[in-house]
């Protein structure tokens, strides 16, 4: 029996210790018309026909195709090293640090990866995770709406709309408002930003780059924000955060990014990784876990989950949200990322793609008809319009082994000419000259 | 140990691409620019790898220790699932890819996996149909009260009323609160839902009651006899019933969810189906329906077309949106149905048999150590003790620490004196059980000739007891806060 | 048993009211200090909101419990004791004294208050 070690005599051992005489008398609180009425499962096979079932699944499968597809999630180069370390079993087996004496391998993990977020955003503090960047935007939006007791959240439309479906989701059976400013060719309404924010208003949410690539900055609303009373929410991409304004110096009141980007494989939308960080004055609010340092009884420092009273273990129905996990295996894995590539690697990660992303411009808007949406500055991202609708262009491209990008009308009506792409360092100037090529014979 | 900033020396790098990009000040305006690069680690590639082994080496771990921690199912994860989730035509995967008519071509493989482990979990609990979208189980019991939330809109009536036994998990109440809904709390009696306190809950808040969440077995590790007069109960006012799955491993081929009522449920596939806890997560926490909630799953669900290939349906009028960005914790999903195919029907059910051998034998053996309520009936696949008379469950806790072992859970559930949860699971062997017993006796033993000398336990881990006092005052959460 | 001061005023709640004309001084017990065990942080309103009798005011924090602040009177936030934002603690070690919540102007005329002969004789029945 697979990972089942009781011999016979084991079993029969433990059955008359317990006082039964078969497995099943261990169940007669289930009584029999309470048992199974089918179980039609196969039986179980071997580990190696198990792997080959699925190697034939993966193969079913193209990852390796030219891809210029982002849209929030980014196919970055990996180092080895990330995997080896985070698969090292007695991070992967153990569980939520509860008792630190033994888990302080984990909890130094946490801290550090607190301590990397909030340097990279520049905030004053940083959660150990939640579980990815839709519910980060919603736990902040969150800590507004208890924070400032109001029910009113002021979105960008150009924030990923993703995002913006689970927002809704969320709060749907919340006695709350979601206002949406419509984004325009791409570009944030930073001025229709600014006016949809008054006393009413728990908090604006954006997103830099925008969900079109766009870079702004947020200073200004932010301010304005504060003026009222309200939380500036900003959500960011990790990557281009080495090198972009931050949410600290804009000011932001909680910052929050989908960190799948620092780390994490793509695996087909999961596991990904939340990140949330916020001003020192709201870390009441924070969802989740915090890990902190202290020193222990001779007075050695280490580390501990921390706060735990604004936590759904003791606060039940009051508690700042109903999670009661963190990312933590994803989050080490962004926090290895990070060391191994330092500021340098970093930046010179998010310049390479920059640079990738603007030879992309220069190439297809030498195309009869292709043209930028908006002048806007822009990362390693960016929308452009073309002269026929991006959706059939994306399938027969698909089709050539190249996808260009993701056709945004599928989540904008009106905006079936626009294609979103993206640049990583898994791109190459030769495979932009392909798209370039591939694009020009079928437009 | 020092932390990695602390190790880290300017000028270094581990990782740096070949690149003949200009400058970011190049491509941008400075106004957008940061001032500074963030002040990440500077380190050699082996500095990171010694750091990172380092820190492993300060944790307990499931294949390291014993670690009976109950609710938690923490049971040996099988190696070959890592393999199978890191194929790379799995873990390269753009999930937006399905999205495209011609990308869905190009992501198949991906798509049956999800309709293959959507069947598999569906005969395992009777259930209709299954969302994968929650990414752990607080999520999935959110989804599910949601759920439960729409069902009642769709009839056009708002119920704000949950009912939750003292019982349930801490998250039943959160995830219910969340939804928009107020928790009754309905008291147990001998370890069982009062079914007076059901009664008088239902007679108080009538039609205003969405429904019920049930952990079954309960957090006492005892099967709840009442489910069928709670069933009925519920179905005359249309309320529905939520099966909180964390005990799932307690009931696998003995009995399902579907069959006996339950109308929704959500599984911890890294507590029953054998996925890795990975120290806190990533889990994932699919959520099953029965044919009244079915309308209301979140968008997209993969269908299978006539000619046998996949597709994402987008198109669910009813649904209640997206719980998750996309399909869920894919890469988790992945392991569980690899874990399930492994075992087969058979080998699950065998699962759940040695899950309640070991917790009914650990239990047996340790009546006579500690103070184990409920002696006289059966347990399921966990169990609840107090520490001796004068006795503290923390103190208990920290000795076992000592002697190599994880502790099981404290002081949950509330209900229960200083209480420890003990879950063996299938995968400890008699010996590691015995040992654990041996441990406990000799702790117990030296508590009551000494008192202090546990007071002071653990004295062989990295640190000792920590100051969580100071922490929480002095809130140093970073290295900058210092 | 904690000694709870004579000439001040003790809820169900545990908390204590000491009147001082048309305002009160409010605060946790003894008691209430000694069941959370060390107290990190305590969550208070702002000058100017309203409190009502029976109705949560705000919270206290120890390591691993939170306890909802449960108001003895009616009236408007005067006063709110700043110091225990950095000093939580003097909830735990004078909480008759500097470890005061809020002062409050009375609007209405405090009810169903125990003195410290019928509160001491309460917390006897709550300690089992």
């Amino acid at each position: 029996m697979p990972y089942i070690p009781h011999t016979p005599d084991d079993l029969q051992e433990m059955l008359s210790v317990v006082g039964v005489r078969t497995l099943d008398d261990l169940f007669a609180d289930i009584p029999p018309d309470m048992r199974p009425q089918s179980f039609n499962l196969p039986k179980g096979q071997g580990e190696a026909a198990v792997c080959a079932y699925f190697e034939d699944l993966a193969a079913k499968n193209s990852p390796d195709m030219i891809s210029f597809l982002g849209a929030g999630y980014y196919a970055h180069q990996i180092p080895r090293a990330v995997d080896a370390l985070a698969g090292r079993s007695e991070f992967y087996t153990a569980y939520t640090p509860y008792q630190a004496e033994c888990s302080q391998g984990t909890l130094q993990a946490i801290f550090e990866f607190q301590t990397a977020v909030s340097r990279l955003m520049d905030m004053d503090c940083a959660n150990a995770s939640v579980y990815d960047g839709g519910t980060a935007l919603f736990e902040a939006a969150m800590m507004a709406v208890r924070a400032t007791r109001r029910r009113v959240l002021v979105v960008d439309e150009a924030v990923n709309p993703v995002w913006r479906v689970m927002l809704g989701t969320y709060i749907s059976s919340l006695d709350l408002e979601l206002k949406t400013v419509r984004q325009r060719d791409g570009v944030s309404d930073l001025a229709g930003l600014v006016a949809a924010v008054d006393d009413s208003c728990a908090a604006v949410l954006v997103q830099n780059p925008n969900f079109f690539g766009a870079v702004a900055d947020y200073t200004e609303l932010f301010a304005a924000a504060r003026a009222h009373k309200a939380f500036g929410v900003i959500s960011v991409y990790p990557v281009m955060q080495a090198v972009l304004r931050t949410p600290g110096e804009m000011g932001a009141d909680v910052a929050v990014a989908e960190a799948q980007s620092l780390g994490q494989p793509l695996s087909f939308g999961g596991p990904y990784l939340g990140v949330m960080a916020c001003r020192k004055e709201h870390i009441r609010q924070f969802p989740g876990r915090i890990a902190g340092r202290t020193t222990d009884l001779d007075g050695k420092t280490g580390y501990v989950l921390t706060l735990q009273a604004r936590e759904q273990h003791i606060r039940r129905a009051k508690a700042t949200s109903n999670i009661c996990s963190n990312q933590a295996l994803c989050a080490l894995r962004a926090l290895i990322h990070m060391s191994l590539l330092g500021p340098t690697g970093l930046t010179r990660v998010a310049e390479n793609n920059m640079a990738l992303a603007r030879y992309a411009v220069e190439r297809l808007t030498a195309l009869k008809g292709v043209e930028l949406l908006n002048d806007a500055p822009f990362g390693n991202e960016v929308a452009l319009r073309l002269p026929i609708p991006a959706e059939p262009l994306v399938d027969m491209l698909t089709s050539h082994g190249c996808v260009p990008g993701y056709p945004v009308g599928r989540y904008y009506p009106g905006m079936e000419n626009v294609l979103l792409l993206a640049c990583t360092e898994l791109n190459s100037r030769r495979q932009i000259g392909f798209l370039a090529e591939t694009v020009g014979g079928l437009l | 140990m020092k932390t990695i900033f602390a190790k880290s020396v300017p000028g270094r790098c581990a990782w740096e691409i070949e690149s003949d990009a200009p400058g970011a000040a190049d491509m941008l305006p400075a106004g957008l620019l940061r001032k500074a690069p963030p002040r990440l680690p500077e380190c050699s590639e082996l500095d990171v790898v010694r750091h990172f082994t380092g820190l492993s080496r300060l944790n307990y771990s499931v294949d390291a220790n014993f670690y009976p921690l109950g609710s938690c199912t923490m049971k040996y994860n099988p190696k070959f699932t890592e393999y199978v989730a890191a194929l790379p035509g799995f873990s390269r995967l753009h999930p937006m890819l399905a999205q495209l008519s011609r990308g869905a071509a190009c992501t198949q493989g991906a798509l049956q996996c999800l309709h293959e482990t959507e069947r598999w979990l569906c005969e395992l609990t009777g259930m209709k149909a299954f969302t994968f979208q929650p990414m752990a189980g607080a999520n999935g019991e959110f989804t599910g009260v949601k759920l439960i939330a729409a069902y009642h809109k769709a009839r056009g009536r708002t119920r704000k009323k949950m009912l939750i036994p003292d019982a349930a998990h801490g998250t039943n109440p959160a995830s219910a609160a969340l939804a928009g809904f107020e928790t009754v709390n309905i008291e147990s009696r001998d370890g069982m839902v009062d079914p007076e306190a059901l009664m008088a809950a239902l007679a108080a808040h009538g039609e205003d009651v969405a429904g019920l969440m049930m952990t079954c077995p309960n957090t006492l590790g005892l099967m709840e006899v009442h489910l069928p007069r709670i069933v009925e109960e519920l179905r005359k006012v249309d309320a529905l019933l939520y099966y909180d799955g964390a005990n799932m491993n307690a009931i696998m081929g003995k009995m399902r969810v579907g069959d006996v009522g339950f109308d929704v449920v959500h599984l911890n596939v890294h507590k029953t189906l054998g996925t890795p806890h990975g120290g806190g997560g990533p889990g994932a926490g699919p959520v099953g329906v029965g044919e009244r909630l079915l309308p209301f799953l979140p968008a997209p669900r993969v269908a299978m077309r006539e000619d046998g290939s996949y597709r994402l349906e987008y198109n669910l009028p009813q649904s209640i949106g997206y719980m998750g960005p996309f399909y869920g914790s894919f890469g988790v999903v992945v392991k569980a149905l690899a874990y399930m195919l492994r075992l087969g029907g058979e080998g699950l059910t065998r699962a759940s048999e040695y899950a309640a051998l070991n917790a009914n034998y650990l239990k047996k053996r340790l009546e006579d150590v500690l103070d184990v309520p409920f002696a006289r009936r059966f347990c399921a696949h966990e169990f609840v003790a107090s520490a001796p008379e004068g006795m503290r469950a923390l103190d208990i806790a920290k000795a076992l620490l000592d002697r190599g072992f994880h502790a099981p859970t404290i002081y949950f559930p509330l209900i229960v004196k200083e209480c420890l949860m003990a879950e063996p699971t299938e995968t400890e062997s008699k010996e590691t059980l015995d040992a654990y017993v041996d441990a406990l006796r000799e702790i117990v033993a030296q508590g009551k000739a000494d008192p202090q000398s546990l007071t002071d336990a653990p004295v062989s881990l990295p640190v000792r007891r920590m100051d969580e006092t100071a922490a929480a005052r002095q809130m140093v959460l970073t290295e900058d806060m210092a | 048993m904690s000694n709870a001061p004579a000439g001040i005023l003790y809820s169900k709640s545990h908390e204590w009211a000491r009147l001082e004309g048309d305002q009160a001084v409010i605060g946790i017990t003894a008691f209430a200090q000694e069941s959370l065990g060390d107290i990190t942080y305590v969550e208070l309103p702002q000058a100017g909101d309203t409190l009502a009798a029976d109705k949560e005011f705000g919270s206290v924090e120890s390591v691993k419990a939170a306890s909802d602040l449960i108001s003895p009177v009616d009236g408007e936030v005067l006063e709110v004791n700043t110091a225990l934002e950095d000093a939580p603690e003097k909830c735990n070690s004078d909480p008759y004294g500097e470890g005061w919540l809020v002062r409050v102007k009375l609007s209405g005329k405090p009810e169903g208050l125990m003195d410290a002969a019928a509160y001491e004789a309460f917390c006897a029945t709550e300690a089992h």
